[in-house]
């Protein structure tokens, strides 16, 4: 691990993680990305936009969300203590909105009316939805046309919450493709539009503000952990889509040197098949969304199509922080499968009376092998990123249940 | 001299326009890309804009998606592209060739190799689209190694500094995004371009065409007028499908270009 790095230094001021990040955009939006960026240089040490936050995050999503020690789960693994930061609890149902919640006050001070956002499993969507309605903007969602068969009660949800779901028809119809559609809208709309990107990928400075927003969770869980255990955890664990909820509680976390940070990719059908959506584990760098990054992409530089169970890992590239990450030690980045993300589902649901997503199954059934290496009297704390209601349709449907 | 400052001053020198038509390499086949190119030159194209289709084109509108789409179906690769313009060269020593793109697949070449390897193809300059000027210094010491030029963008959003900024960096020539959208959008407003014009003017004397929602003839005079020279991508790539969805020539498809080259030389001398 290399030393003495002050990791809240970055990214530099042109969005660089080392070779990452950058701003990879057409001309159009260039202007529209150093607006953004100002105004968010403004407002990061703006009392009255942090306290309008800082109540947002109390008063409406219900932070702080707990530090929940996993007894019962813990017992039956037989290693480390597993403590689970409870993200399912917010309002919305996952970490989402607390990037939404800060992206729409900044919509709000920049006097942005309409807000426009990508979705894959529908979670980011519905909590910009959310946020819209309650701020009184117009909120269009674009989601690949795959997802929205798969994701059909969130794209509902988005309807009820007054949102205009478009259904993204080019490419491979998924999360990339409605992140490719948003930013043509935005291009077009660049005058009275924000974008509201769902993760820490994107163009500088959106894996910046997002990472800001996304690491309370690290802030809490940090001081949790020590109020209730009177030291620091041996081991993170978080599922890697774009990577925000990993960076949330990663980041308060990096100048600790004795924690360890593990981001867990879906692995799909098996990293080695070729069908999974594990940039880190098996791809390569290049620049999608704005940003260089690790890819999943061909020998002609192509981005291939992905594949996991989880609509929100299903996506090709993954934030820059994670792949400098990757590449100075600080964090490691494994993958795990379909089928072991299902049994860590049963498994917590069964076990602790705790439903999780999908996606926040792929760091549970990490953390689980994690634990028993680690042994007792070590300490795991596990970012269960959101609920798993919204998944009820998928696994019933492996189990060979038709739900009405 | 490069290429494509030659055919910019010769152009000057007539008070002429360039005419720049935009095809996506390998749509709707690969076996027709080569034939277009020349066609394409022989109907009046001063320099002609080559398309490497990307799996994600995110400044395009439906219809060069389409293309992009297409031309992927036959795996063209930017491998192929520089073979193919090798053999454009063959017999065409003189029309400009710049490839229009996405940076990913010259990353994923290198940039060093791009660059020779385009320099060799008889390659004239390179238009990324989402590499802005911030992030295209390290492919610029490569391009330069070859003579390439770098053409960057400007658009109406586009501030005076970055103007500046971005034509002290350009080379070959500047190419003004007529409006705020994607490529093949259908609200050109010919009095906006006349005053970003004004903008860029004031600031280089680099050539500028212009871009983006130019159909037709009435539309490529309106916009010549202020600029150097037009380019035109949507109305062409929709006219290649159209005749290749018909099962007619995709030859035909370039009656566009010579319509627009009449009308351009009408307005000029
Ligand atoms: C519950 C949950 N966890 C994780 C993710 C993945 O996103 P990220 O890696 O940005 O946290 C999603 C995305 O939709 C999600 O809904």
């Amino acid at each position: 691990m290399s030393k003495a790095v002050d990791y809240a230094s970055f990214p530099d001021k042109r969005g660089h993680f080392g070779p990452y990040g950058g701003r990879f955009v057409s001309e159009t939006l260039m202007c529209a990305l150093d607006e953004l960026e100002a105004a968010y240089e403004r407002l990061k040490n703006d009392k009255d936009f942090q306290a309008e936050f800082d109540q947002d995050l109390a008063q409406y999503v219900g932070r702080p969300s707990p530090l929940y020690f996993a007894e019962r789960w813990t017992r039956e693994t037989g290693g480390a203590d597993i403590y689970l930061k409870r993200e399912d609890l917010n309002h919305t149902g996952a970490h989402k909105v607390n990037n939404t919640i800060g992206q729409a006050l900044l919509a709000k001070y920049m006097g942005k009316k309409r807000i426009i956002a990508e979705t894959g499993a529908g979670q980011h969507g519905v909590a910009s939805a959310t946020v819209a309605a309650r701020l009184g903007m117009s909120c269009h969602v674009f989601m690949g046309e795959e997802d929205v068969h798969r994701q059909a009660l969130n794209v509902y949800r988005m309807k009820l919450l007054g949102a205009e779901v478009i259904p993204v028809k080019s490419g491979s119809r998924t999360l990339k493709d409605a992140m490719n559609e948003a930013m043509r809208d935005w291009v077009t709309n660049v005058d009275d539009t924000f974008y509201i990107i769902g993760t820490v990928a994107g163009p500088h400075p959106y894996p910046q503000l997002v990472r800001d927003f996304q690491s309370i969770i690290g802030r809490e869980a940090r001081a949790q952990c020590l109020d209730q255990t009177g030291r620091l955890p041996d081991a993170l664990v978080a599922c890697v889509g774009g990577g925000s909820n990993a960076i949330g509680l990663f980041h308060p976390f990096l100048n600790d040197e004795s924690v360890e940070m593990y981001g867990v990719e879906a692995g799909g059908h098996g990293v080695e098949t070729g069908q999974h959506a594990a940039p880190l584990s098996a791809g390569t760098p290049g620049v999608l969304h704005g940003n260089r990054t690790y890819l999943m992409q061909d020998d002609n530089g192509q981005i291939i199509h992905t594949h996991s169970v989880s609509a929100g890992l299903d996506y090709p590239g993954v934030g820059p922080e994670h792949s400098w990450l990757k590449d100075i030690g600080r964090a490691k980045y494994v993958s795990v499968n379909d089928d072991e993300a299902l049994d860590a589902f049963r498994e917590l649901t069964l076990v602790e009376g705790i439903m999780p997503a999908l996606e926040s199954s792929h760091a549970l059934a990490y953390a689980k092998k994690l634990a028993v290496e680690l042994g007792k009297g070590k300490s795991i704390i596990i970012n269960l990123s959101g609920r798993g209601d919204k998944d009820i349709h998928t696994v019933a449907q492996i189990d060979g249940i038709q739900l009405t | 001299m490069s290429r494509l400052t030659a055919k910019f001053d010769a152009l000057r020198a007539d008070s002429r326009k360039a005419l720049v038509p935009y095809i996506v390499a390998g749509d709707p086949d690969v076996a027709s890309t080569l034939p277009l190119m020349h066609k394409l030159v022989e109907q009046g194209a001063d320099i002609l804009e080559i398309g490497v289709p990307f799996s994600d084109p995110m400044a395009e509108g439906p219809v060069i998606q389409l293309a992009h789409e297409r031309a992927l179906v036959h795996a063209v690769s930017l491998n192929g592209i520089l073979e193919l313009v090798a053999e454009f060269r063959t017999k065409d020593q003189d029309t400009p060739v710049v490839l229009m793109g996405y940076a990913n697949p010259v990353e994923r070449m290198g940039y060093d190799q791009f660059a020779e390897r385009a320099g060799k193809a008889g390659i004239d300059g390179v238009l990324i689209v989402d590499m802005p000027p911030e992030e295209a210094e390290p492919l610029n010491e490569s391009l330069a190694k070859h003579q390439l030029d770098n053409i960057f963008l400007l658009a109406p959003t586009t501030t005076d500094e970055r103007i500046a900024k971005v034509a002290g960096l350009a080379g070959g020539y500047l190419y003004c995004v007529s409006l705020k959208g994607v490529t093949g959008a259908g609200n050109i407003d010919v009095d906006q371009v006349q005053t970003l014009m004004n903008r860029i003017k004031a600031h280089t004397d680099l050539p500028v065409t212009v871009g983006f929602g130019i159909k037709n003839a009435e539309t490529a005079t309106r916009v010549a007028i202020c600029c150097d020279g037009v380019v035109v991508g949507s109305a062409l790539v929709e006219s290649v499908a159209n005749a290749h969805k018909n099962g007619a020539d995709v030859l035909e498809a370039t009656t566009l270009i010579r319509d627009i080259r009449h009308a351009l030389d009408a307005i000029s001398g």
